[in-house]
């Protein structure tokens, strides 16, 4: 990935320590061409947020470089880098008004009082708040303030977006909403966006790249189908949606399927993702949507499991039953509420499959 | 995007005030609650008990600060108008003395003088002409003298009419003889009774005797109860005074009707045959005789001046003016100090208040941005000078700014200073400058800490972010969120500076005193405290003047003392 001709921004063996001891970041390599939305995701403490202020400048990289088109910037003080950037709480001045808010960024390059008007109002505008230009931070609503830290963050058209989880503090309806116009006014613009939040749904609705993290590390790094559904390890299938995981050993590989033996006995069809040999641990992965309750529609050689119905949720438009399976009580799956679907009775006990390209064997 | 139905405000759904629009929109009349009553009255009475409770809790607290500070404050208004002690002395004098022009005549006549032998003659047994004599001295000097001395030589005075009404009827001189005309039954039969425990009972005058000899009742019972009170005599056994014999001779000579069956109407009958006959004793002489001063106009003026029970003088004086016979005037250039020591406290004071701005913040924003164990270290050296006694550290001032002190030592050693030229660093208002500053210094760190610590790192980071530099990002951004804290620290220090005390005492020599040194000499050494009290109320109300304008200018919810 490092030195990629048309990257935009480019982690090259990036490290970050705080204290000496212990690595935040460890051995970030990433590379974003132009005009792509990427977003960070990862638990807290993960290194996420660390390397957005290392991009930022914030804070300084321990070892390796941080290049924006093409120019190493580890020196480079932040307010020389023309990055645009959103803060979690917004960070809007409180004794400026909106318009002073947006003015601000202007004044500091020095541009002449009309220019400085124009902008402001067209990135109003971008944001549909013209009419508060007026108004001080503290008279707007959480998504008002929002939306004018976004506005900020563009009124001097930087290349480059930063957004530190801007939208962590909105409720549901109001994030949802604002997810849409970021990513729209994102390609409209053609900026180059990094995003962080630990939050998967805004990751997989808004991003086309996702960059998982954990531990200090890029644990996957691909588009959102990619990430759901075919999650490179255990780590990434479970903290992307829901998932249930079946623990066992390979007993035999074959091509692009490999056979799995639960440590309850039973044996399934897997994809090996992440297993070499025959013997070696595993964690089984299915997602709660593909698991099959008519086995009839399955393949004539296809694994089936027995499984007791412990628990049947109504949710509107999907049905969520827990089962056990195979010594887990925890086993989750998703059924669409089709007229041809039947409930499932708590204490019955019925057969479950999946095609194997489904589930997806991963370290242990 | 565009369309206006995903604007902020175009929210369809339930939101919390979605209630109140419902409860608002189908209701003309005032709500009323379920029972019926009307909405408020029953929150009202909901939350009465909540209220009182509150009440309850900060009861205790209302009546301390009641007692101890509210009450002190109007205790100390009160006594810089209060002007009680020459009407209650001298309150003959101060009748006969209204009609008294003093453009007139240079001095009063001869009813004054009697007035005052009365007033004076009580006053003296009473020992209250000295506090006068003293308070009266606050406006012109020489009169605490006058009072002293004459209060020597007043129980002479009128001796001759004593002498003669004796000479008249030896029965006279005996106190008996003005009990009967004087005491009250009540009283007699008390006093007869009295066993020596607990007070004496109180001196009782005979019904209708007032109305016969005004001017000898009233100066007999005054005589009745200074022999009680004062000497715990009994007065059926002591000679009146002589001032006694002189009402006698003024209420009989001014032609005082003796009913046949008043006591002892046929001595005082024959008695009032007698006195147009009698020798007279010219009073005013006899004062002058003491002191000229009692031919003085302005004596008598001030005396006249001061018989309200209530004076703007101390006011006056508090702000280098007197009143004069023609009005309001500025005191002679020599006596003229309050007007500089008050205009030397604010400016003083603002020197102290800004050095403490520079000093404090740049150590409250280490504070505020430091790990915190650096912090908190910080902070117990911040407070440090809280533990020691306040007068140890000024007295530690006095021995680094001295000539021979160690900052001047070490001036001279570097080279900066000659040593025949060391710098007076003690003993004026610099030292009183730089004691202070370091005194009052916490108490600008700590509320400036206190706001500092609120403001976020992310608005410097987004003011960076934005394209400013370092200083830009401070001075637009950070610096305009802490002056709150500027403006809290700077109220504490400045109220605290113009009412200090102790330390411009200690260091300030003649050139570094405040107004507050003033006040303490006036209330412990002068003990002109209504002076004192002026002075105080004066700064009372600049110190609410100055809050009223940084209200107006700044605004008082721009002051905070933490987040």
């Amino acid at each position: 990935m490092a030195n990629n001709a048309d990257a935009f921004v480019e982690f090259d063996r990036v490290q970050k320590s705080y204290d000496g001891e212990q690595l935040v970041v460890k051995d970030l390599n990433l590379s974003m061409p132009k005009g792509e939305f990427l977003t960070m995701l990862g638990p807290s403490g993960s290194g996420k947020t660390t390397c957005l202020m290392m991009l930022a400048g914030f804070e300084t990289a321990t070892h390796g470089d941080i290049r924006l088109d093409g120019t190493p910037i580890n020196n480079i003080p932040p307010h020389k880098r023309g990055i645009g950037m959103v803060f979690q709480n917004y960070a809007l001045f409180p004794h400026m008004t909106v318009a002073e808010n947006l003015a601000f960024p202007l004044q500091v390059r020095k541009m002449n009082k009309s220019t400085q008007e124009e902008k402001v109002m067209r990135a109003l505008g971008m944001v549909q708040m013209q009419d508060f230009a007026g108004r001080r931070p503290s008279q707007l609503s959480g998504g008002q303030q929002q939306r004018i830290a976004l506005a900020r963050a563009l009124v001097f058209e930087p290349e480059l977006v930063l957004m530190d989880e801007p939208l962590g503090a909105l409720d549901k309806q109001l994030r949802e909403t604002l997810q849409f116009e970021i990513t729209n006014l994102a390609h409209e613009l053609g900026i180059t966006v990094v995003y962080v939040t630990h939050d998967q749904t805004e990751a997989l609705t808004m991003s086309d790249r996702v960059a998982v993290f954990e531990n200090g590390r890029i644990q996957q790094l691909a588009p959102p189908d990619e990430l759901y559904e075919e999650p490179q390890n255990s780590f990434v299938a479970q903290f992307i949606g829901e998932n249930n995981t079946l623990e066992g050993v390979v007993s035999e590989i074959k091509g692009d399927t490999c056979v799995v033996k639960l440590d309850s006995g039973e044996v399934i069809d897997a994809v090996p993702v992440n297993v070499n040999k025959v013997g070696e641990r595993t964690k089984v992965s299915i997602r709660p949507e593909r698991v099959e309750v008519d086995t009839a529609k399955l393949g004539p050689d296809a694994h089936t499991l027995k499984a007791e119905v412990l628990e049947f949720v109504y949710m509107g438009d999907i049905f969520r039953t827990r089962l056990r399976v195979a010594g887990t009580d925890n086993f989750v799956i998703k059924t669409r509420n089709s007229p041809d679907q039947t409930k499932l009775t708590p204490g019955t006990t019925i057969n479950i499959g999946w095609l194997p390209r489904d589930c997806r064997a991963l370290d242990a | 995007m565009s369309n206006a139905t995903t604007g902020p405000y175009n929210l369809t759904g339930v939101t919390p005030d979605t209630g109140l629009k419902v409860g608002q929109s189908d209701e003309s009349g005032p709500v009323l609650a379920a029972d019926g009553t009307s909405l408020k009255s029953s929150l009202n009475r909901a939350l009465r008990k909540q209220k009182m409770r509150a009440l309850l809790l900060i009861a205790p607290l209302l009546f301390f600060i009641l007692v101890t500070f509210i009450y002190p404050i109007g205790e100390m208004l009160f006594r810089s108008v209060e002007n009680q002690i020459v009407g209650e002395t001298l309150p003959r004098t101060v009748v006969e003395l209204a009609d008294w022009d003093a453009d007139v005549t240079d001095v009063p006549d001869a009813p004054v003088f009697s007035a005052l032998t009365k007033d004076l003659m009580v006053a003296v047994e009473e020992k209250n002409h000295t506090r006068l004599g003293s308070r009266l001295n606050y406006e012109l000097s020489g009169v605490s003298s006058l009072f002293r001395k004459s209060g020597r030589g007043v129980d002479d005075f009128g001796e001759v009419y004593t002498d003669q009404f004796v000479a008249l009827d030896p029965a006279w001189e005996d106190p008996a003889t003005f009990i009967a005309i004087f005491a009250g039954e009540r009283w007699l039969t008390a006093n007869a009774a009295y066993d020596g425990e607990g007070p004496r009972p109180t001196f009782r005058l005979a019904p209708g005797v007032e109305d016969v000899l005004p001017e000898t009742a009233r100066m007999y019972a005054d005589f009745a109860r200074v022999v009680q009170v004062e000497d715990d005599d009994n007065p059926a056994e002591e000679d009146p005074w002589n001032a006694v014999y002189l009402a006698l001779y003024e209420d009989l000579s001014a032609g005082a009707v003796i009913p046949a069956d008043f006591p002892q109407a046929a001595l005082l009958t024959q008695a009032q045959d007698a006195v147009a006959t009698f020798d007279t004793e010219d009073l005013r002489a006899q004062f002058v005789e003491i002191d000229e001063d009692w031919a003085d106009r302005e004596v008598w003026r001030i005396i006249q001046g001061y018989s309200a029970p209530y004076t703007a003088g101390y006011f006056l004086n508090a702000v280098d003016l007197q009143q004069t016979p023609d009005g309001v005037a500025w005191r002679p250039e020599n006596q003229q100090i309050y007007i500089t020591l008050f205009i030397r406290t604010m400016i003083m004071s603002t020197a102290i208040t800004l050095a403490c701005i520079l000093l404090g913040y740049p150590v409250a924003w280490l504070m505020a941005n430091l790990p915190a164990r650096q912090a908190n270290l910080l902070m117990i050296l911040v407070l440090l000078p809280f533990w020691t006694s306040l007068l140890v550290r000024t007295s530690a001032w006095k021995v680094m700014l001295q000539r021979e002190g160690v900052i001047n030592d070490l001036l001279v050693w570097i080279g900066i200073v000659a040593d025949d030229n060391r710098l007076a660093l003690i003993n004026n208002a610099t030292g009183t400058i730089i004691a202070m500053t370091h005194i009052l210094l916490p108490f600008m760190i700590l509320p400036l800490y206190s706001v500092m610590k609120t403001i976020p790192v992310s608005y410097t980071r987004a003011a960076k972010s934005l394209g400013a530099t370092n200083w830009t990002a401070f001075w637009r951004v950070y610096f305009p969120q802490s002056v709150p804290g500027i403006g809290a620290g700077s109220i504490l220090v400045f109220i605290l500076a113009i009412g200090y005390y102790i330390t411009p005492e200690i260091v300030g020599g003649t050139k570094g005193v405040f107004i507050s040194n003033r006040i303490a000499y006036h209330i412990s050494s002068s003990l002109n405290w209504g002076l004192a009290a002026a002075l105080g109320a004066i700064l009372l109300v600049i110190v609410l003047a100055l809050y009223w304008a940084y209200d107006r200018i700044v605004g008082i919810d721009n002051v905070k003392l933490g987040g």
